[in-house]
């Protein structure tokens, strides 16, 4: 089972989790109060370069029937859309820009260029996913509803679909959102699944109309004789964004890692635990500045979702204050690089397609899913500081603040030393089946040696028996 | 013409080509309507505006525009900033009403409202007789906006703009007897009415009593005194508090004894707009005077106060703790909202007028700006737009 208990499982108090929460609120206030006139021409300029970037591309695809002229205006049509999509779309929708009291640009007005209207997506998105994230059943970003990312859903035979049920959900990633955004908005409105023609479908119809009319129907056909590789291009350019935005969704929430909470922590969940519960369900990836604006800073999901709505080009400086943040309470900061990330979450599909019996780990110490169970029945290493025994010792176990070091010993470390302490079981576990395994094969030999000599004599005594007769 | 070949008529083709502009759309229509529909269709979801602004910002008509081609000092506190609108603006708007005007500061948009000071349709001589609009700023003491515009906006600066609008205007052709009462920067709405009779070369019998501290900061003294000698029939009446100390109505009967008879325009100071409607009313004559309110630009008065939602016509007292969500909801409005804790934008609604105030970080905002109720709490009292 997942997570039940974050206190338990952070290894905060609430009086630790509190001030974490305040100090939070603090990161946030001073980037809220700094934003000014630098920020709003950054997000002018990505506009700009966007815009500029897509005319460029559209332009030179009239030219596409040239192998070179299709290739730059099909790239230049990806970058375009992914920056569209990523930085503009997703973080504007955010309401990260409302500061501005800009009409044009802010989560009120916006609309993207993907086939889901983002009216539906706030909903769905804004809402659902940042509000109940990575909760079992609540978030229903956690695989999306056709994958099994987590042992603590059960498994069904379709599972076994999974790793072409990945690659369709991959290529098609804006559709799977449209859809997925339109059954949001249905439920939400109490419109039953199979009622397929209503108010919500007709908007998810009106947007998706509009942006398969333009790509596949309008600019081919404005293209005139190149109308077959500018189809083609147009084609490319939203397969290369949509595998883009699946590779970016997939890092930020499906490495090991990034943990899964249940309903129980939810129900009484405090602005703290809400904070961690934030901070522990999301995976960052390195990147440098070209790819963190191609991610739309979403190579920063921590921080984007401790802070949803602070604009994305203050997430690499916010970033430093939560580490901090992370290493003054001893928690994990989940990142690696964008290979990595992504390779973890590719084994956890594949590996989830499988039925339970198949799998070692159990939902409490899995890689993709664990909870402060993980941790019972772990024997720890006493901190050094402390005489043996202690009554403070005893009584906090081994978690809290080391009184003479000033060190904290919390999750983070606790997480390594169950590690080991897990390894090291797990050795232990295979030595002693090593061994059992031994003496049964020795047990084996002695009983067909036995066989073989009850055998023997039996033989001797039928052979002297028929002599004698 | 509405030539029909089966089916197909030509409205109905236009129609289709201006459907993608129509919503997105708050400048009027303009004549490139058809061709902007046209063009949606290739940059949905933007509007073709979207990619022309980039080249000039004037060119949208997704939102009227204007450009700021001369700032002209009035007094020592005041300036008249001339405007050049884009694409959309109804240059046909009645002397004395106000335009809503917003100015990018530190990255953010600021709107307020202020009086245009110009007749319709007016061509600058200096701006190759382009047609203009202005408006006059007097910068208040705790006026941020205000101070801003008189001290720091530079020639050349874009600003949005919202449609002229407001009641307080004069009737065409102007009543024979007119009387304006004015103080302070409360001057504006009534100089865009004489510079309209002005130039129309109709001025009635017209008395104008202005009050200011003064005679420096009697913001357009001179054109006033210009006026004042070109038409006989009308007289500027200057009072300075400076020296004589607030204008008494009292004195009314001995500086326009015939103030019974007139129709009245009222523009300045709260305190001195109670004054008058009482003593109008006093005379039995309400209905002869026409007041504007300037929505005094300060700061948020304190905690708590009475919102109300304009669209669901309720209002609630409050106290400073209570969020727009919740009042909004304790008043039984239908209250948009999702994360209840300002995270997903869900509940963004548009305060109409007066203050509040976002619980996180304290910051202010007002009139003209969209806020999260979940997260926000009146500051004093306050309109919202749902
Ligand atoms: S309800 Fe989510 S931000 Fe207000």
């Amino acid at each position: 089972m997942a997570i039940t208990d974050i206190k338990a499982f952070a290894h905060l108090t609430e009086a630790d989790i509190e001030t974490l929460g305040q100090e939070l609120d603090t990161i946030r206030r001073d980037v809220e109060l700094s934003l000014g006139e630098r920020d709003a021409k950054y997000i002018r300029r990505v506009i700009r370069a966007q815009r500029v970037l897509e005319a460029a591309g559209r332009a030179t695809l009239f030219g596409s029937r040239n192998r070179w002229a299709w290739l730059a205006g099909t790239g230049l049509l990806s970058v375009a859309k992914i920056i569209e999509n990523m930085e503009l779309g997703h973080n504007i929708s955010h309401g990260q820009w409302d500061w501005m009291n800009d009409p044009e640009i802010h989560s009120t007005s916006w609309e993207w260029d993907m086939t889901g209207a983002s009216s539906q997506w706030k909903r769905a998105h804004n809402y659902s996913h940042h509000t109940y994230t990575n909760i079992l059943d609540m978030d229903e970003d956690l695989g999306f509803g056709i994958l099994r990312m987590t042992r603590d859903e059960e498994w069904k035979p379709i599972n076994l679909a999974q790793p072409f049920a990945n690659l369709v959900l991959a290529a098609l990633f804006e559709w799977g959102i449209a859809l997925h955004d339109l059954d949001a908005a249905k439920s939400q409105l109490g419109i039953p699944k199979d009622q397929w023609f209503s108010a919500p479908t007709k908007d998810f119809l009106r947007k998706a109309g509009k942006q398969v009319v333009k790509d596949f129907v309008i600019y081919p056909a404005l293209t005139g004789p190149a109308w077959k590789s500018t189809l083609k291009a147009n084609a490319s350019a939203n397969l290369i964004r949509n595998l883009w935005a699946y590779a970016v969704i997939f890092c930020g929430h499906f490495p090991d890692g990034a943990q899964k909470f249940t309903e129980e922590q939810f129900e009484n969940e405090t602005q703290g635990e809400w904070y961690l519960r934030q901070m522990l369900g999301s995976a960052n990836f390195e990147a440098g500045p070209a790819m963190a604006l191609m991610s739309g800073n979403l190579s920063f999901q921590i921080e984007h979702h401790l802070f949803p709505d602070i604009p994305s080009n203050r997430y690499a400086q916010v970033s430093v204050k939560v580490k901090e943040l992370c290493d003054k309470y001893d928690l994990p900061y989940t990142t690696g690089s964008i290979g990595k990330q992504y390779l973890l979450a590719f084994r956890t599909i594949h590996k989830l397609a499988l039925p339970d019996q198949f799998l070692k780990r159990t939902s409490d110490d899995a890689p993709e899913t664990s909870s402060e169970r993980k941790f019972a029945g772990v024997t720890l290493p006493a901190m050094p500081s402390l005489p043996a025994g202690s009554e403070w010792l005893a009584e906090h176990n081994w978690a809290g603040v080391d009184p003479v070091t000033g060190e904290r010993r919390g999750l983070r470390s606790a997480l390594q030393e169950a590690k080991v302490a897990l390894k090291e079981k797990a050795l232990h576990e295979k030595a002693v089946l090593r061994e059992a395994k031994a003496s049964l094969q020795e047990k084996a030999r002695q009983e067909k040696d036995l066989l073989q000599t009850k055998a023997g004599r039996e033989r001797r005594l039928s052979r002297i028996l028929r002599r004698n007769r | 013409m509405a030539s029909k070949t089966g089916g197909f008529s030509v409205r109905g083709l236009r129609e289709w080509l201006e459907a993608p502009v129509a919503e997105g759309a708050t400048a009027g229509r303009t004549k490139l309507n058809a061709l902007r529909g046209a063009a949606a269709r290739i940059t949905t979801p933007l509007l073709p505006d979207d990619y022309l602004h980039l080249v000039n910002p004037l060119w949208s008509a997704r939102e009227l525009r204007g450009r700021i081609v001369a700032v002209r000092k009035e007094t020592s506190d005041s300036v008249t900033l001339v405007i050049k609108p884009g694409w959309g603006f109804d240059f046909k708007f009645s002397p004395g009403q106000y335009i809503g005007i917003g100015v990018l500061v530190e990255g953010r948009w600021h709107w307020r409202s202020y009086s245009l000071t110009c007749p319709p349709d007016w061509t600058d001589p200096e701006h190759k007789a382009k047609r203009l609009i202005s408006i006059a700023v007097k910068a208040m003491p705790e006026g941020f906006l205000s101070s801003h515009l008189v001290n720091g906006v530079a020639v050349g600066s874009v600003v949005r703009l919202a449609a002229p609008q407001g009641g307080f205007v004069l009737p065409e052709p102007p009543p024979a007897k007119v009387l304006f009462l004015t103080a302070g920067s409360g001057i504006t709405p009534v100089m865009a009415m004489l510079r309209t009779m002005d130039r129309r070369g109709v001025v009635p019998d017209v008395v104008h009593v202005h009050s200011s501290r003064t005679a420096d900061d009697v913001m357009f003294g001179n054109e006033l005194r210009e006026l004042h000698d070109k038409h006989p029939s009308f007289t500027a009446d200057l009072h300075f508090t400076g020296e004589h100390g607030k204008f008494a109505l009292a004195e009314l009967d001995e500086r326009v004894p015939d103030w019974r008879e007139r129709d009245t325009w009222a523009c300045g100071p709260i305190g001195m707009l109670d004054e008058i409607e009482k003593h109008w009313a006093a005379a039995g004559i309400p209905d002869q005077l026409h007041v504007e309110r300037f929505e005094i630009e300060r700061s948020a008065t304190g905690e708590g106060g009475t919102v109300t939602f304009a669209r669901a016509g309720r209002s609630l007292e409050v106290d400073g703790a209570t969020t727009l969500l919740q009042a909004g909801e304790s008043a039984g409005v239908q209250m948009p909202f999702g994360c209840r804790m300002g995270i997903c934008q869900t509940c963004v609604v548009t305060v109409t007028e007066g203050h509040v105030r976002d619980l996180r970080n304290g910051n202010e905002r007002r009139a003209g700006d969209k806020v999260q109720t979940c997260i926000s709490a009146a500051a004093g009292d306050c309109t919202l737009d749902v």
